[in-house]
């Protein structure tokens, strides 16, 4: 008996069927859970939206935070041009099916950003934004747009929520890096984001966004307060990487564009 | 092995012969996914699914498995029932598994699941197994809640998630100690927990390797 256990033939056999068994068992409970796994993320980018943008409910039900999210107007944007763009030029048929992250690593959707410009150390840059619209009538009240740039050990991916002068942040949130807990980590403390509200990206000249992560506190009395906000203590470098980020996608090559477009209801 | 009852083999892994505290595996996610309670806990009960099912599917066919590939055809077992795990914590606890992330992933590796495998699955019957496996978890669990009971109450003033201390960041008194959301802190609360353990059982402590003999030859003055 155990001589015959050792045979080649049997070996194979015995090796083949405990991968076609294990093969099924896994890929039923992959094909069964799809549904509820894809559902949970589209969800969750939801849930992170409207918490950048300040009106997710404390406790939120599914549901409800599904019903707030269908106010937003889901749009396409060329960071270029500025305008908005048909899903069907990226193959997509709807516009929330889109990932620009994807997009980022694919050449033909995307632009390799020089590195002296490249202060969000990214490397690539997607042709197409996913943007979020609030309106109230025929006016913007608030626009959602993601950021992501490298801090110290990870890529931070977030979300800025602008007022409808595309001037005053809403709010910001990251909802996915991995910064130190404690130190980094603390751009998830709501203490430190609740700051970030009322802030100006730009002064007056609309040029270059302004924002400033100083140390040692922001107070009213601080020139440009309106651009500044406090860094994290023990985190300079996250705190470098996010100052960058957010002034790299507000700039020039990022959403500068479409913003002066909306600004000047030309989209 | 006959001579080990069901209760024995299911409760002696918890204190007497604890995976981590006296085996010493498991020791890497011990280190990275003990900063809150509630992830430790989910991991916990990925663990003890895995290993107790692992074993049972380890031993229903032990007989069959030619020797030549039984590692390979475990390793087949383990992983096949560690993507599960890991594709029903993304449908039903989406928040815990993002946390968790690639850990779960990595229960594949741990050392626990393919020890009891090999160790006890091999040379035994489907319900016995079975019970090592949910005792192996059990004893990997305590170690793991042990670690992430202190970590998290005094590295962020919490416990599952509850703020019992409230930290200087959100205007309390309480300040943290970041070095215990770091992973080597979890190294010296497990070394104070072994100590703990082999005080209170010293049959638990190793002989040492050497004996250090007198000094008999004075070299300084």
């Amino acid at each position: 008996m155990a001589k015959a256990k050792e045979t080649v033939s049997r070996t194979l056999m015995v090796a083949l069927i405990l991968s076609i068994v294990f093969s099924v068992i896994v890929s039923t409970a992959s094909v069964l859970l799809r549904p509820a796994q894809i559902k949970n993320q589209n969800l969750d980018i939801k849930t992170n939206i409207l918490a950048a943008s300040g009106i997710l409910p404390e406790a939120a039900s599914a549901e409800q935070i599904e019903d707030i999210f269908t106010r937003f107007d889901v749009r396409l944007v060329d960071l270029d041009s500025g305008a908005f763009v048909e899903p069907e030029s990226v193959n997509v048929q709807d516009p929330m099916k889109f990932d620009m992250y994807k997009a980022s690593s694919d050449p033909d959707m995307s632009t390799k950003i020089p590195p002296k410009e490249d202060m969000a150390g990214i490397k690539r840059r997607p042709n197409v934004a996913k943007v979020y619209l609030l309106r109230e009538g025929d006016k913007v009240t608030r626009v959602v747009l993601p950021v992501h740039g490298y801090g110290l050990w990870s890529t931070l991916y977030g979300f800025v929520s602008l007022e409808g002068d595309l001037n005053t942040i809403e709010g910001l949130g990251f909802y996915a890096h991995a910064e130190t807990p404690g130190l980094g980590g603390e751009v998830d403390n709501p203490r430190w984001k609740s700051q970030w509200v009322g802030k100006q990206l730009y002064d007056e000249n609309k040029a270059e966004p302004q924002i400033r992560l100083v140390k040692g506190g922001v107070d009213a009395n601080t020139a440009n307060s309106q651009h500044k906000v406090d860094a994290l203590s023990g985190a300079t470098l996250t705190s470098r990487g996010v100052e960058n980020l957010v002034n790299y996608w507000m700039g020039d090559r990022g959403y500068a564009a479409f913003l002066k477009k909306l600004r000047e209801g030309k989209v | 092995m006959s001579d080990m009852t069901a209760k024995q083999v299911l409760f002696e892994p918890i204190f007497s012969n604890n995976p981590i505290g006296l085996q010493i595996l498991g020791i890497c996610s011990a280190l990275a996914v003990t900063t809150s309670m509630n992830v430790t806990i989910v991991m916990c009960l990925s663990v003890i699914a895995v290993t107790a099912f692992s074993n049972l599917a380890v031993s229903l066919v032990r007989a069959k498995i030619p020797n030549s590939i039984r590692i390979i055809a475990q390793m087949t077992i383990i992983a096949s029932l560690v993507i599960v795990v890991d594709q029903l914590l993304k449908a039903y606890a989406y928040e815990v598994s993002k946390q968790l992330s690639v850990f779960v992933g990595l229960i594949i590796t741990n050392c626990i699941v393919m020890g009891r495998a090999e160790g006890f699955a091999m040379k035994n019957g489907p319900w016995l197994s079975f019970l090592d496996g949910i005792g192996n978890g059990m004893g990997y669990s305590v170690m793991l809640l042990f670690v992430a009971f202190f970590r998290e109450l005094l590295g962020a003033g919490s416990l599952f998630g509850v703020t019992l201390l409230v930290p200087v960041s959100q205007g309390g008194w309480y300040v943290p100690n970041g070095l215990l959301l770091l992973p080597p802190s979890a190294f010296y609360i497990i070394g104070l927990a072994i100590w703990a353990l082999r005080a209170w059982k010293p049959e638990q402590v190793e002989e040492a390797d050497f004996k250090m003999s007198r000094h008999t030859h004075k070299e300084a003055f």
